[in-house]
């Protein structure tokens, strides 16, 4: 073959490598765009699920404390020869009294005030209102019995349901059988808020209450909120000064030998060992043998802890050795020991490296639900717990309740909104990780 | 209250010791006499360590026993008649009179020995918690005395502390250990509980699963076959696998191969942020947008497609490994020599020639490793197939069908579960196990390819 003929062989084939070419660099593109579509679907689903459910149906109604409804004596004032026991004892026994109070009445009343010509009757009215709305103005007169016989705006959350027929999340054209609101219901709530008087309010409770099956409009994360703090901050405390620790000594101090050899394997090996798997650790050991409190975020957090800890330990490992060694020998040199070489010089320069272990560890930590599911933190809490061993619920955990929620097409909303705050707190935490690490990386 | 004393106590010999141990080192040697051996900083730490050892040590004893001789000594108290109770009603007498000791009410009016037992249970609380905080301050004292005693100019402050600290260290490294011993222990040792009660041929090789109700109280009533659960597993594995391999593979072979510095510098952080999404969100994910998507194109296809199913629990699956392949993909095809790619290249072969056919197979080892610990990845996730996946154990081919998988049933037959007696709770365990070793097999296997194809171009 002449180098001609050769010449030619390669030519006639070149057209259809240069397709192949083509035809190749496109499934990459497409490979590319197909992850980001994804990434964009996610968001558009969770972001057009959740942002509407920020703001609530809510009620401006003037509320008359009618005096004929709200039968209750005086407040008690505390007399001088009254011990105070004494005294505990008969505001209790006023405020049971309050509350046996009708104050449904007192709601039907103000709806009826604000649309006269309504042919709902009271159960109907009652309907579009949050149950809990009751405790609310009970609450309020507790704290003010003054208002016996006055009128006061008052805001109240419409209910679920009434949520639901305003915003279009159920379908309107279906027949009466298969709405949750009787019809003249329907009618009062759409009167009410052509006329203003019910509002899509901002839903502040999502922030400040607790979680509540019996008055699910008024559901909040508050709760679940500081369980997932508390957590976290178990895992602070823990997992980043022993995975700090311990990286250090693995990667500065550690002799080679097999037992250092063993702990590496481990540690790599723990690091893709399934996070259910650290759920069973903790039921069999901190519940069942330690006898920690179910539910209680110090069991979850020290779950957390142990799953994190790998993460941590090979994030240090790798930015100690990202340190160049001259760092090391000059200040052996200058005649430094070697833990204070380590820890006056070495460490020091890992520190924007460590904050970003740690703030990774955190996240994955802080969206984590399978593990906890096992050790009880799915129970339903309706507090914000006051110490890390009270019962309580996590971010993750009441995301996976609420999706399970029988009143799917409120708490579909619901559980994106819980969404957009978890992912919301961890973008925060990213952000100041890149925050502080450009900061100390400025200083080194 | 209790723990605000105790750490403020703490502190305080914390803060004692220290100053107490540099300015009486500092004291030995004025600047620019003699010389210490050690800083006075190192012989402030020393006497800090010294002062709370035992202090912490005698906390640590009291957190331990305390409980236990508080009731000791309740038991006591109680008169004998009370005492030849059964263990439940004496619990709940206990917990009555602990009750009444803690200031809150009890149902029903206190009777004049429980009210008693109360008071001598308070003042046995009050007096032991004062005698440990002074036997704490009291050693802490003397240990303090002891170490200032020590400080010379010649005691080695600096390496004492230094091997305390050593210590320290070394301990937080066994952390890892026992991590992985106390996951070995717990899961063997409650399937060994479990296997006591069903076989573990019935348990391997069972093609049903059925595992009843415990609160039937029928012991181990129910068939455990972990076939159905091992075969859902699969399934919904390699369809996420399917999903994620090519998109992955490939996005990592144009991020490295042909994209500018640029377009990586922004793609690659927005395909990393799927990686960063908790796994609840992604199950949240297909249970309302791919689940009836997927039931939705089955019906115009004419194909029965369940909204919860294989399929969609796996695409999803799918798209949340895509990062982990990719990234790890990107950096094992990085480390190809890039002399071996110049040289195809400059032989005249195209871009995509060079890529399949020696960067690829140059890299094969290191992605194969990838390809593994995706699996495990795939195999171990549970939020995912909790929600989307159907939860229905039968052995069926079918991928438009739900399915149950090992990590959905350990959920299942656990949660809010304590009681750890019934076969049906215990069974968790038996699964965990072989998920764990399942999972630690291929960790193993592609930590191993992994190490061997780094030192091969190292």
């Amino acid at each position: 073959m002449t180098s001609n003929e050769r010449l030619a062989l390669v030519r006639a084939g070149l057209s259809a490598r240069h397709r192949r070419e083509k035809r190749f660099r496109f499934y990459g593109i497409a490979a590319i765009v197909l992850a980001l579509g994804f990434v964009a679907m996610l968001f558009a689903m969770i972001l057009s699920r959740g942002l509407p459910a920020f703001t609530q149906a809510t009620f401006s109604l003037d509320v008359h404390f009618d005096p004929a409804i709200v039968k209750v004596d005086k407040k008690p004032v505390r007399s001088s020869e009254q011990s105070p026991a004494e005294y505990a004892k008969e505001i209790s026994a006023w405020e049971r009294k309050v509350t046996m109070v009708n104050w449904n009445k007192v709601i039907e009343a103000a709806v009826r005030n604000a649309a006269p010509e309504t042919t709902a009757n009271s159960r109907e009215i009652l309907s579009i209102v949050e149950t809990n709305a009751r405790f609310e103005l009970r609450d309020m007169f507790v704290a003010d019995p003054a208002l016996l016989g006055k009128t006061v705006p008052v805001r109240m959350l419409a209910s679920a349901n009434a949520d639901n027929w305003l915003k279009g999340n159920i379908d309107r054209s279906l027949p009466d059988a298969q709405q949750q609101l009787r019809d003249p219901a329907r009618a009062l709530a759409d009167q009410l808020m052509a006329e203003g008087k019910i509002r899509n309010a901002f839903a502040w409770h999502i922030f400040t209450n607790v979680d509540s099956r019996s008055a699910p409009a008024s559901a909040g994360l508050a709760g679940a909120f500081v369980g997932s703090l508390y957590m976290i901050l178990v895992v602070i405390v823990l997992a980043v000064p022993i995975g700090v620790m311990s990286a250090v000594y693995l990667e500065e101090f550690a002799p080679k030998n097999r037992f250092t050899d063993l702990i590496e394997v481990n540690i790599n090996n723990l690091a893709a060992v399934p996070s259910i798997v650290f759920g069973l650790l903790g039921a069999a050991v901190f519940i069942n043998y330690f006898r920690l409190p179910l539910s209680a975020p110090l069991a979850g957090g020290l779950v957390l802890t142990l799953m994190t800890l790998p993460t941590v330990i090979i994030a240090t490992r790798s930015a100690l050795r990202a340190v160049p060694p001259s760092l090391r020998q000059a200040a052996l040199g200058l005649g430094a020991s070697k833990t204070q070489t380590v820890f006056h010089h070495v460490l020091p320069v890992t520190y924007p490296g460590i904050l970003t272990a740690t703030i990774i560890g955190v996240a994955q930590a802080l969206g984590e639900t399978a593990p906890l599911l096992l050790i009880g933190m799915n129970a339903f809490v309706a507090q914000v717990p006051a110490t890390p061993l009270d019962q309580s619920s996590a971010l993750p955990v009441q995301i996976f309740l609420w999706q399970g929620n029988e009143n799917r097409n409120f708490f579909e909303a619901r559980t994106s909104a819980a969404i957009i705050v978890l992912l919301g707190l961890m973008l925060t935490l990213n952000a100041i990780a890149i925050f502080l690490r450009s900061k100390l990386e400025k200083r080194a | 209250m209790n723990t605000a004393i105790i750490a403020t106590l703490l502190l305080v010999l914390l803060g004692l010791a220290y100053q107490t141990g540099w300015s009486r080192s500092r004291r030995l040697a004025p600047a620019g006499e003699t010389k210490l051996h050690s800083r006075p900083v190192y012989h402030g730490a020393l006497a800090a360590i010294w002062t709370l050892v035992p202090a912490l040590l005698i906390f640590a004893l009291w957190a331990l026993f305390g409980e236990t001789a508080s009731r000791a000594y309740l038991l006591a108290q109680l008169p004998p008649d009370v005492l030849a109770l059964g263990s439940a009603e004496l619990e709940s007498t206990l917990r009555r009179i602990r009750q009444i000791e803690s200031g809150f009410g009890v149902v029903g009016d206190a009777l004049p020995w429980e009210n008693q037992a109360a008071q001598a249970l308070r003042e046995f609380s009050t007096l032991t918690y004062a005698a440990v905080i002074a036997a704490a301050a009291g050693t802490g004292a003397l240990a303090l005395w002891l170490a200032n005693r020590r400080i010379s100019l010649r005691l080695r402050a600096r390496n004492e502390v230094e091997r305390v600290v050593s210590a320290a260290m070394i301990t937080c490294s066994v952390v890892a250990i026992l991590t992985t011993a106390g996951i070995v222990a717990s899961l063997l040792f409650e399937a060994l509980r479990f296997f006591s009660f069903v076989s573990p041929i019935d348990f391997f090789f069972g093609t049903v699963w059925n595992p009843g109700f415990s609160t039937t109280g029928q012991g181990a009533a129910g068939e455990y076959g972990l076939l159905p659960l091992l075969w859902g597993t699969l399934m919904v594995a390699s369809i996420a696998i399917l999903v994620a391999l090519p998109i992955g593979l490939m996005t990592a072979i144009y991020l490295t191969q042909y994209a500018s510095q640029r377009t990586r510098s922004t793609v690659k952080p927005v395909i990393e942020i799927l990686a960063g999404i908790p796994t609840i969100v992604y199950g949240f994910f297909a249970l309302v947008t791919v689940g009836p998507f997927l039931a939705g194109v089955g019906d115009t296809l004419g194909i029965d497609i369940r909204a919860t199913s294989a399929l969609t629990a796996g695409i999803v699956m799918g798209i949340m490994i895509i990062p982990f392949i990719s990234s790890l993909s990107d950096d094992i095809i990085r480390q190809v020599p890039r002399a071996m790619r110049d040289g195809s290249l400059g032989l005249g072969a195209t871009q995509s020639e060079t890529i399949k056919r020696v960067i690829l197979p140059a890299a094969l080892p290191g992605i194969v490793g990838a390809f593994l610990l995706a699996v495990s990845r795939a195999i171990g996730e549970t939020m995912i197939v909790v929600l989307a996946a159907g939860n229905s154990p039968f052995l069926r081919l079918n991928p438009g069908e739900p399915v149950s998988t090992v990590t959905v049933t350990i959920v299942n037959q656990l949660t809010g579960d304590t009681d750890f007696a019934s076969p049906q709770s215990l069974v968790a365990f038996a699964l965990g196990l072989t998920l764990f070793i399942m999972t630690l097999i291929l960790n193993v296997a592609a930590l191993y390819i992994v190490r061997r194809y780094r030192e091969q171009y190292e």
